[in-house]
């Protein structure tokens, strides 16, 4: 087993070539995560609340984005923003930004789901006595059923930030200078040992994964003892 | 845009044919490394179920580093790696089959069971535990109350996140693309870069996905509301 190599090339893996060149490594991996989780919030939000309103045509626009991107792969979805975007509008963006684009789109499908679960799973009492104390329903909205589903939605969103930072690793596929990337030209430098490398960068995605899991779990467990409940 | 659409490039001849192809590989790796997925998930889960300390110890840590690592750096792990750790002869077979499917069968097998082995426990766990007392209490064995009371009772519980896994491999399988097994993925990526129509290709492709996963998740949301309204506790 030749762990030297994984142990000299460390730096590379963490945060790529930094000072001298551009970000890479884990740092760019979970920089990727952290701007796509935060667009695919606001984006998810949207739709969320579009799947709950009452006018059909929002919802119908709400259920086809949700439906259509929750039925395709995400590598799928990573093609279309890269080799379609320049194409058919005529931009030419990074790799960076045109897999950042596709995380957005792609998450915010999920966190869609998440907020309209979120919603609905608080109960009806809450809205009828919003709307009885003189509130409009947007008002309700913002001040009283999102205040309390979105603080019991934390965990769902910690659990999707987890799968977007596994999924940031497909970033490689369009040449993003991101962790996986970085293992894989370290192993064609190296050659001689593809598997501590990538047991290496397992370990690492890991790492983050885990605790951001276990995290979430505790805040599950908390959380469940302020819900309101409905009779 | 200057972006001349050319459907018939595709939906005929020899691209139409490649695009299909990859379909029906797609479908072949799903279908293998699912079944399986489950054979070892349910191993896993068993494992994790069976109040004897080192299984159960090592069923989380198999559940936990799968689940929490990506399938892309599983998959090159598999793809690279194994030649470390496996025998010589091993090896010298496994080169002589289709290498990159046997990998990528392997990594897809390896990632989805990790899950599959979480929604079974958690399907059982569902179960209320005066079930379990009561089954005993009524003179069942452990293995008894299990095989007559909960396990009947947690399958139907069971089956639709079971089958959304199910549908999550299907769309993960795109991934061994990157190790050059030719799958729908793959082959809408060979078109694009053959012939400049990457529009289209990718159309048909995304449209074959979709064409799986909402069929499937409308039969499980029937089903969720057929059968699972009885089972409320």
């Amino acid at each position: 087993m030749r762990w030297d190599i994984v142990y000299n090339n460390l730096d590379y893996l963490l945060w790529g070539s930094y000072p001298d060149g551009p970000l890479g490594g884990i740092a760019a991996s979970i920089m990727l995560a952290v701007l796509g989780i935060f667009g695919a919030f606001w984006l998810g939000l949207g739709f969320g609340l579009m799947r709950l309103s009452r006018s059909r045509i929002l919802r119908g626009l709400a259920m086809v984005y949700v439906e259509v991107i929750r039925g395709t792969p995400l590598l799928m979805v990573i093609f279309w923003f890269y080799f379609l975007g320049p194409v058919v509008f005529d931009y030419n963006l990074p790799e960076f930004h045109s897999a950042l684009m596709a995380f957005v789109v792609f998450t915010g499908a999920y966190v869609a789901e998440i907020v309209r679960a979120g919603v609905i799973a608080l109960p009806g009492g809450q809205m009828e006595a919003a709307r009885g104390a003189g509130l409009t329903r947007f008002q309700a909205m913002r001040f009283v059923i999102l205040p309390q589903a979105l603080r019991n939605m934390i965990p769902s969103f910690v659990n999707q930030f987890v799968s977007l930072t596994k999924d940031t690793s497909l970033a490689y596929i369009i040449g993003v200078n991101e962790l996986t990337k970085a293992a894989t030209q370290i192993n064609n430098r190296e050659v001689v040992a593809p598997a501590e490398i990538f047991l290496a960068i397992a370990v690492l995605y890991f790492l983050i994964c885990w605790v951001l899991t276990a995290f979430s779990r505790r805040m599950e467990r908390h959380l469940a003892r302020y819900q309101a409940r409905g009779r | 845009m200057g972006y001349q659409f050319d459907w018939s490039l595709v939906l005929t001849g020899e691209y139409r044919d490649w695009l299909l192809d990859g379909f029906v590989l797609t479908l072949k790796i799903s279908a293998v490394a699912g079944v399986c997925a489950m054979a070892l998930g349910t191993l896993v889960a068993v494992m994790r179920l069976s109040r004897v300390k080192p299984l159960e110890w090592s069923s989380l840590a198999f559940t936990e580093f799968f689940r929490n690592t990506p399938l892309l750096v599983q998959i090159f792990f598999w793809y690279f790696g194994s030649e470390a750790f496996l025998p010589q002869s091993v090896n010298e077979w496994l080169y002589e089959q289709d290498f990159e499917f046997a990998a990528g069968t392997i990594a897809l097998t390896v990632y989805s069971s990790a899950f599959i082995a979480e929604e079974l426990r958690s399907g059982v766990f569902s179960i209320p535990k005066n079930q379990l007392e009561a089954s005993r209490a009524t003179g069942l064995s452990f293995l008894q109350s299990y095989r007559f009371v909960i396990l009947p009772q947690a399958f139907r519980i069971v089956i639709p996140p079971l089958i959304s896994q199910l549908l999550n491999l299907l769309k993960n399988s795109s991934l061994v693309m990157t190790i050059g097994v030719m799958e729908l993925t793959y082959q809408a990526r060979q078109v694009e870069s053959f012939t400049f129509h990457g529009f289209e290709a990718f159309t048909v492709a995304t449209l074959l996905y979709l064409a799986v996963s909402l069929t499937v998740s409308f039969a499980i949301t029937m089903y969720n509301k057929h059968f699972l309204r009885q089972l409320r506790y």
